[in-house]
C-alpha cells in the first residue's frame, strides 16, 4: 500500500504516558518501520487538547496525509475527538485508528523497557491496520418522538409528566393496578415530614388526566426490538376483567364481591377483594378482578360484581393480550424492593409476631392504613418500647454490601412519628453510624436528639424471646454492642421495626436481557458512566431513573427522573442521531446461502433471500457485533471497519515487534 | 524447555463492551500486571474467527487469549455463545495442529472486572511462560 501517506502522533498524556513510556523513541520507531508509509511520526504532551488537534489537522493540508494513528489513551475515551479531528483536517473519520499506551500499557506496567516495548507493538500493529481501512460515511437515523416510560413510581411519573408536559406522547408501562410505586405506601417524608399522598396523588392525578400520556397499568413489557429512534415495543395487556372506558369508579363491585385475599398494598395486613382497586388514591382509579381469588374463575359461579354494576363493565370473558407500539427512546424506572425480612432468620420476623418491617410500620403509622394510623403491636395493644434496627442486611457482607441510604433517616422520622403519637413510648435506635448526608437531613437527627430517643451505637445481632430476668418476660430482646460503652446489652421492647436493605427487583435480570442494559453484581442496573452518564445505559436510547440504578430517597430518585427526561428531550429535540457505522454486510458474490449467519444474529437483522439463493442484511437492524462475520464460512459477511483484512493486519503487526 | 528469560508475546482480543472495558478499569485502578499480553479490540467476541488465532500462532504469538462479556451478558444478547463454541473447536484444531491447546484461553471478564483482567493477564502470561516459546515460531515470517 505505497500510497499510504501516515501520519504518527505519540502522545505525552502529560506523565501519565510519558512518565512510562519512552514517547520519543517510540515515535522514532515508528518513523523507522515504515519510512515509506509513515510521512511524520510526532510525539506531543497532550494530543486531546485543542493545539494536539490542530497538529494532526495541519500537518495533514501540509503534508498531503491520508492515514491519522494516534497512540495515547483509550478509544473508548478520545477516539470520537480524534475521527473529529481528523475530518476536519479533510479526510474522512474513518482513516484513523488509535493505540492505547495509556490504560493498557503505561498505568499497568512496571518496567519502563517493557512499557515503551509494548507501546511499539500497539503503534506498530494501529500502522499495519490504518493501512486497510476504507472510507465510510455516518448514517442519521430518524427519532420518533414517542417515549415508553417503565415503571409508575415516583421517578417514571416524573419522568412521564415532564416529557408530556413538553409536548411529546408517552406510555407508561406498570406491572401493577395503579401507579404510585412504593411513595403511595409511606405515610410521611423525611426531613420536611410533608405527607407523602399529598404531595404524590396530585401528580399520580395529572399522570391520569395528562392527554400525552397514555398509561398502561397492569401491563409488562415481554419484548423490545429496534434501535435508539426507532423501538419496537410489544407490551403484555394482562386482562383486568374490568372495561375502565365504562367503569365509573363508583366501587360497588368491591362492596358486593365475598370473596377476600391479603391486601399487598397494606404487605397482607389488611384483606382486599377479588375485584379491588389497590388503595383509595389509586390512578386509574378503577378496578381489576384478581383471577387467582375470583370464585366465578374458580367454579364459574358468583358474579356478584356484574349484577351489581351499573354501566355493565364487568368483561369476565376479557383475555391478556399483546399491544405493539413504537417509540423512539425508552426510560426503565423500575424501582426496588426490601429485602425479605425472612432471609434474615436472627431477627425471628414470622417467628415473633412483633417484628415489623418498616414498610409494614409505614402502613401502620398511616391514617389510611390498616389501623387507621394506630402504632399498635398485632395483638392491638399500644407498644410501651419500640426498638428500630437500622442496617438490617444493608452494610452486611453476609447480604448485601453495600449502604440503603434512605434507612438512618426514615429511622429518625419513625421515631418522631411514634414520640409524637406516644410521648412515653420509649424508643431506642440501634445504628452502626448516622448517615444524615442530604440538605436538611443532620438538622433533623439534631432535632432527634431531643426528642427523648435512645440512640445506641450498636447493631443488633439477633432478637430473641428467651428471657434471663423477669423485666424481659413476654418482650422482644433485642442484644447488641453498645460500641458507645463497650459492652453487649439486651433491651427488651414490645415492638421491634426493621430497616430492611434495598435489593434490585428480583426481575431486574430478565430486564436487562428485555432491553439490552447490564445489571451489576447487585442487580441494580448499570450507568453508562458513575459520574458523567449517571442515566445513560450501554444501549442509546435507553435510560434509566430511580432507585432501579441503586438505592436512593425520593429528592435523588426525582433529581435523576428529570436527568432521564432531558436526554430524552435531547434526542426527540435533535430529531435524528448518527447510526451505527460498522455494521456487516455480504457480498453477493461470495454468499454460497448456507444460511448460517441467519440464525446466528441476535437481531433477526440477516434474512434469507430464497430467489437470489443469498444471505442479506438490513443495515437498519444491525448493530455491528460481526458475530455473522466470524462464522462465514465463505468469507461473503464482512464487518465495516473490522474487516479480516484489517484484523490480519493488527495481528501482523502487534507481532512485529 | 523454557530459556529462564523468556518473555512470551501473548496475543489478546478483547471485546469492546466488558473485556476491553474491563482492561481500562485496570489501567485506570493503575493495577500492575505483566506487558507481555498485547490487545486487540473486536466490537464482539463472536466477531472472531478461530482463523485469527491461527493466524497470531503462526505470526509467532505463544499464546493467544479471548475476552468477552459473561454468559447471559453479552452486549449483543448471545454473540458470546458462538465465541465459546468456536474456542472449543480451536482447542480441537490446535491439538490437531500439534500445538499445546494450553496456548489458548477464553475468559470472561466483565466491564467492571479491572482486577479480574489483571489476574488473567497474570495467570496466562505465568502458564505461557511454563510452556516456553511457540515452537511454530521459528518458522514464522518477521
Amino acid at each position: 500500500m505505497s500510497n499510504c501517506r501516515i501520519g504518527v502522533y505519540v502522545c505525552h498524556c502529560g506523565s501519565n504516558i510519558a512518565g512510562k513510556v519512552r514517547v520519543d523513541e517510540v515515535a522514532r520507531y515508528a518513523k523507522d518501520y515504515a519510512p515509506d508509509e509513515v510521512v511524520i511520526s510526532r510525539e506531543y504532551k497532550y494530543m486531546c487538547s485543542d493545539p494536539g488537534q490542530d497538529l494532526i489537522k495541519k500537518d495533514i493540508k501540509e503534508f498531503n496525509l491520508n492515514r491519522i494513528v494516534v497512540a495515547s489513551c483509550s478509544p473508548l475515551m478520545h477516539e470520537k475527538t480524534f475521527r473529529n479531528a481528523t475530518a476536519d483536517g479533510g479526510i474522512n473519520p474513518f482513516f484513523f485508528q488509535m493505540a492505547n499506551i495509556r490504560e493498557h500499557v503505561s498505568w499497568v506496567t512496571e518496567d519502563e523497557n517493557a512499557a515503551t516495548e509494548k507501546a511499539k507493538a500497539l503503534l506498530i500493529a494501529a500502522i499495519h491496520r490504518v493501512m486497510h481501512h476504507e472510507a465510510l460515511e455516518k448514517r442519521t437515523v430518524h427519532i420518533n418522538p414517542q417515549v415508553l416510560i417503565v415503571g409508575g413510581g415516583i421517578a417514571g411519573i416524573t419522568a412521564a409528566l415532564q416529557i408530556a408536559d413538553a409536548g411529546n406522547k408517552v406510555f407508561l408501562v406498570e406491572k401493577s393496578p395503579s401507579i404510585g410505586g412504593h411513595m403511595a405506601q409511606l405515610d410521611k417524608t423525611f426531613p420536611t415530614l410533608d405527607c407523602s399522598a399529598c404531595i404524590l396523588t396530585p401528580k399520580m392525578t395529572s399522570v391520569g388526566q395528562h392527554p400525552n400520556i397514555t398509561l398502561m397499568t397492569y401491563s409488562e413489557v415481554q419484548e423490545v426490538n429496534g434501535y435508539v429512534g426507532n423501538f419496537k415495543v410489544k407490551v403484555l395487556r394482562k386482562a383486568k376483567s374490568v372495561d375502565h372506558e365504562k367503569c365509573t369508579g363508583c366501587g360497588v363491585c368491591t362492596q358486593k364481591c365475598p370473596m377476600k385475599a391479603p391486601n399487598e398494598f397494606e404487605l397482607n395486613m389488611a384483606p382486599r377483594k377479588a375485584i379491588y382497586t389497590p388503595f383509595p388514591q389509586a390512578v386509574p382509579n378503577k378496578p381489576v378482578i384478581d383471577k387467582t381469588i375470583c370464585t366465578y374463575y374458580k367454579n364459574g359461579r358468583c358474579k356478584a360484581c356484574e349484577k351489581f354494576c351499573g354501566p355493565g363493565a364487568i368483561l369476565f370473558d376479557e383475555q391478556d393480550r399483546i399491544e405493539e407500539i413504537e417509540v423512539g427512546s425508552i426510560i426503565l424506572a423500575t424501582g426496588y424492593d426490601l429485602k425479605t425480612a425472612e432471609s434474615l432468620p436472627e431477627y425471628g420476623f414470622g417467628r415473633y409476631p412483633n417484628v415489623f418491617t418498616a414498610f409494614e410500620f409505614e402502613r401502620l403509622v398511616n391514617s389510611s392504613g390498616p389501623t387507621g394510623g394506630k402504632i399498635v403491636t398485632r395483638e392491638g395493644k399500644e407498644p410501651k418500647s419500640i426498638g428500630i434496627l437500622h442496617c438490617i442486611g444493608s452494610r452486611d457482607k453476609k447480604y448485601c454490601e453495600y449502604c440503603s441510604r434512605v434507612c438512618c433517616m426514615y429511622a429518625l422520622k419513625f421515631s418522631h412519628l411514634i414520640k409524637e403519637k406516644y410521648h412515653d413510648c420509649e424508643v431506642y435506635q440501634f445504628y452502626i453510624d448516622m448517615r444524615c448526608f442530604g440538605k436538611g437531613y443532620e438538622e433533623f437527627y439534631n432535632r432527634l436528639l431531643k426528642e427523648g430517643v435512645n440512640f445506641v451505637r450498636g447493631k443488633v445481632a439477633e432478637i430473641t424471646d428467651a428471657a434471663l430476668e423477669p423485666s424481659e418476660e413476654g418482650k422482644l430482646i433485642m442484644r447488641a454492642e453498645d460500641t458507645m460503652i463497650g459492652t453487649v446489652r439486651r433491651i427488651p421492647v414490645d415492638m421491634a421495626i426493621l430497616c430492611l436493605a434495598m435489593v434490585a427487583k428480583p426481575e431486574a435480570k430478565e430486564l436487562s436481557h428485555i432491553f439490552s442494559c447490564s445489571v451489576g453484581k447487585d442487580g441494580w442496573f448499570t450507568e453508562k458512566h458513575p459520574k458523567l452518564a449517571p442515566v445513560s445505559t450501554a444501549s442509546d436510547g435507553i435510560f434509566i431513573a430511580g432507585a432501579c440504578q441503586g438505592p436512593k430517597d425520593i429528592p435523588d430518585t426525582v433529581a435523576q427522573a428529570g436527568a432521564a427526561a432531558a436526554e430524552v428531550l435531547n434526542l426527540i429535540q435533535r430529531g435524528e442521531v448518527e447510526a451505527e457505522v460498522v455494521t456487516a454486510d455480504i457480498e453477493e458474490d461470495l454468499c454460497s446461502g448456507c444460511r448460517t449467519c441467519v440464525e446466528l444474529c441476535p437481531y433477526t437483522a440477516i434474512t434469507y433471500n430464497a430467489e437470489k439463493k443469498k444471505s442479506e442484511i438490513n443495515g437498519a437492524l444491525c448493530k455491528g457485533c460481526g458475530t455473522c462475520v466470524g462464522a462465514c464460512p465463505s468469507g461473503a459477511a464482512y464487518q465495516r471497519n473490522f474487516r479480516d483484512e484489517q484484523i490480519y493486519a493488527e495481528i501482523k503487526g502487534i507481532l512485529a515487534v | 524447555m523454557s530459556d529462564k528469560g523468556f518473555e512470551p508475546r501473548i496475543v489478546a482480543f478483547l471485546c469492546n463492551w466488558c473485556s476491553y472495558t474491563g482492561a481500562d478499569l485496570a489501567g485506570t485502578s493503575r493495577l500492575k500486571y505483566p506487558a507481555n499480553v498485547r490487545t486487540i479490540r473486536v466490537m464482539c467476541s463472536g466477531r472472531i474467527d478461530p482463523l485469527f488465532i491461527i493466524s497470531a500462532l503462526q505470526k509467532g504469538a505463544d499464546g493467544v487469549l479471548i475476552g468477552g462479556c459473561h454468559i447471559g451478558d453479552c452486549h449483543y444478547q448471545k454473540g458470546n455463545y458462538s465465541a465459546r463454541r468456536r474456542a472449543a473447536i480451536t482447542e480441537t484444531m490446535l491439538e490437531s495442529l500439534g500445538i499445546d491447546p494450553r496456548r489458548f484461553r477464553l475468559e470472561w471478564v466483565s466491564a467492571s472486572e479491572g482486577p479480574k483482567y489483571a489476574e488473567v493477564i497474570t495467570d496466562f502470561t505465568r502458564q505461557i511462560k511454563e510452556l516456553g516459546p511457540n515452537p511454530l515460531k521459528k518458522g514464522a515470517a518477521k
